[in-house]
């Protein structure tokens, strides 16, 4: 186990001059006393998570194991545990896992950066999840079958000693089919832990994913959740990443298009406060012509918080008519909030429309003379204004229901209520005993 | 007791300083109208009254129903009754017009001790003030101001005023940029929201709105300070010779 976490450790170093893995550091969060949980670990909260009005079909993950399947999934959606998924599909399964992850040169699926650069991408940690992982889930949606209602991944953690947890995920999609994921990461408890999560996607021709990410832990855990998508011909992916509460969040999300007319809406919103850090990295690949992406991430931080947003969007010499957009924007609160942004564009062919921009601010202060002016005192104002910020990130929710129910922990993270979720057994955040257990977003309002 | 009383007031923006001892008098039931030339203090006037804390008051003094406002923070001012009608209303996308209504009414409502509009109430008032200035239903579903028309936009300060019902109204340059069917519909909404008991400061460049908002009283904001004051007939005045006399009145006084 200690084997591990010196791996773990020696990754920093190991990618110290790596732009992608810049300013991630996650000693902080990797203790030797960490043990690998087994699959008796059980969470002792019990597992309801309820979004008001929307029907999800469930799969839980209790410490990194998968507990339970809804039995009631439609026809043509298969979902497995890994092992199971290998014993019965075998091959199968050999095409697609690890394909897309990969750190590999001449795989399956190449990617045009090793071609421009010539060199192989550097991802220890993908290599340590791959040799490691303990568990995980493989889902198979078949060619022309649109799920119904969202497939909803819970992932708890409660242990009472501090763990390290490796999943990796499996999704692949057929031609034509559609499925939306609303994936939600929450601790049960203060316990530390660390996270190395791995997700492959696979998009068929024609097929519509939607991955909605909701991630609500304890400061003293760090999560690495990266995903890698492959979307073929006229394939379209749609991520939002929701970043409430967490130690070190990083979303490290890889899109390659590997035929026309892809579409990738990438989107991610943090709220951050205390020593927390959010990351989002996202690596979009145009190899072909007609395909669009677009990125909009925005942030908001307090007290010492840090963030990171780093956009790489690579167009190659034959994705002529591209069209790419990426969007950065941020408040800070404190002289001691930080952010690095870096929204990059690679250009290789001259048909294209691209546009890339990060801003860094406070409240607008017109904006907020004109609340005030109508009566509306400073406080509420700039809570007003915070949501507003938020807002155009959360409307681009397909959900409605889910749209809403973000929409309202939003606002509750911004109140500092979060952890009185009221309609929701699970105190999707950390459920308050004692002081340190309580999230507050305090606006410090004379430093605006 | 004159509803506002400005006595002596100096205020400056920055190292600049703009008023230079603007003296002004509104009573209940008047309508008041502040003409003069682009930069001379028309808006700072309005942004000190309302309280913009970009403009800084080194001296004189603001009363309002018998009290100094100028240490109120600009949403006290706002729950006493202090209306601000923007020249370049702000937009907000995120917030809206619904929910912002909404929150000013109950804030208001707070401060006056009253118990906050239920959203049946609440929507029943909105309904009926949409109609004050012809407002479509779907302009009320949108986020404040955004995407809106220069015209929807000082339709929309109407309305917000309807809704808020003040005291003291100061509507900065509400018809520039609007279109005669435009400037018609929101000179009509004042109209129909002039009270005994209220008081409005209607600031512009134009004689042209005065023909619709009829003042009581015209003055003439010139270099920091009130120069002039009369009755409506002066605006036609300004409307035929411009500012130029009065300048030329004012080096032979002595005054400039």
């Amino acid at each position: 186990m200690n084997d591990t976490i010196a791996k773990l450790r020696s990754c920093r170093l190991e990618l110290r001059k790596n732009e992608v893995w810049r300013n991630v550091d996650f000693d902080a969060f990797l203790n030797d006393e960490m043990v690998s949980p087994t699959k008796k670990s059980r969470c002792s909260n019990t597992v309801t998570c309820n979004i008001p009005d929307l029907d999800t079909y469930r799969i839980s993950f209790e410490n990194g194991f998968c507990h339970t399947i809804d039995a009631t999934l439609p026809q043509g959606v298969k979902v497995l545990p890994i092992a199971e998924a290998k014993k019965i599909m075998g091959a199968e399964m050999d095409g697609y896992l690890g394909s897309c992850a990969t750190n590999e040169i001449n795989r399956q699926f190449v990617t045009l950066r090793d071609k421009v650069k010539g060199k192989k991408m550097e991802n220890p940690y993908l290599e340590i999840n791959t040799k490691e992982y303990t568990d995980g889930v493989v889902v198979f949606v078949d060619d022309k079958v649109v799920v119904d209602k969202p497939i909803q991944i819970l992932s708890m953690l409660q242990s009472g000693k501090p763990q390290l947890i490796q999943t990796r995920n499996l999704v692949v999609l057929g031609k034509m089919s559609q499925a939306s994921f609303v994936m939600c990461d929450d601790s049960l408890d203060q316990t530390a832990s660390f996270s190395n999560n791995v997700t492959e996607v696979f998009v068929g021709q024609g097929a519509k994913v939607e991955l909605y990410k909701m991630q609500n832990l304890n400061d003293h855990t760090a999560l690495l959740n990266q995903t890698f998508v492959a979307l073929q011909q006229d394939g379209t992916f749609r991520s939002m990443a929701i970043t409430l509460n967490g130690g070190h969040i990083r979303n490290h999300t890889e899109v390659r298009m590997m035929g026309e007319n892809c579409d990738c809406q990438a989107h991610g919103l943090y709220l951050i406060d205390k020593e927390q850090q959010a990351d989002n990295y996202i690596y979009v690949e145009h190899g072909h012509p007609h395909c669009q992406s677009n990125e909009l991430f925005k942030g908001i931080m307090d007290d010492a918080a840090r963030a990171t947003f780093n956009g790489h969007v690579l167009v190659s010499d034959g994705a002529m008519k591209t069209e790419a957009f990426q969007t950065n924007k941020n408040i800070l609160l404190t002289d001691k909030a930080h952010v690095d942004t870096k929204p990059f564009l690679e250009i290789y062919n001259d048909d294209v429309k691209c546009s890339h921009g990060s801003t860094i601010g406070q409240l607008d202060e017109n904006a907020l003379f004109y609340l005030r002016s109508r009566g509306i005192s400073e406080r509420t104002a700039k809570t007003m204004l915070f949501y507003a910020f938020c807002d155009e990130v959360i409307r681009k929710i397909e959900i409605p229901a889910l749209r809403e129910r973000l929409s309202d922990m939003v606002k509750k993270r911004l109140h500092g209520e979060l952890d009185v979720c009221s309609d929701c057994a699970l105190h999707c955040s950390t459920p308050c005993n004692g002081e340190e257990a309580r999230h507050t977003f305090k606006i410090d309002t004379s430093k605006l | 007791m004159a509803l506002l009383e400005i006595r002596n007031l100096h205020a400056s923006i920055g190292e600049k300083e703009i008023l230079k001892g603007v003296n002004l008098e509104i009573n209940r039931g008047e309508v008041h109208s502040i003409m003069g030339p682009n930069g001379n203090g028309k808006s700072t006037l309005a942004g000190v009254i309302a309280g913009n804390p970009k403009y800084t008051v080194t001296e004189g003094e603001v009363i309002y129903k018998g009290k100094n406002i100028l240490d109120l923070p600009v949403d006290v001012r706002a729950a006493e009754g202090i209306f601000l009608g923007f020249q370049y209303p702000v937009e907000i996308p995120g917030v809206s017009i619904t929910n912002f209504m909404r929150t000013a009414v109950n804030e208001q409502r707070k401060y006056r001790g009253l118990d906050p509009l239920s959203g049946a109430e609440f929507l029943k008032l909105m309904e009926e003030k949409k109609k004050v200035v012809e407002m479509t239903t779907q302009l009320a579903n949108r986020s404040v101001n955004e995407g809106f028309s220069g015209g929807e936009k000082k339709k929309n300060e109407i309305f917000q005023m309807a809704m808020l019902n003040p005291d003291l109204a100061i509507l900065d340059e509400t018809d520039s940029g609007l279109d005669i069917d435009a400037l018609r519909i929101v000179a009509s909404g004042v109209n129909k929201l002039r009270t005994p008991e209220n008081a409005t400061v209607v600031i512009t460049h134009y004689q042209r709105l005065l023909d619709y908002i009829v003042p009581d009283f015209v003055h003439v904001l010139f270099e920091g300070r009130i120069v002039k004051t009369g009755t409506k007939e002066l605006a036609l005045v300004l409307e035929e010779k411009g500012y130029d006399w009065i300048r030329q009145e004012l080096t032979e006084k002595g005054q400039l």
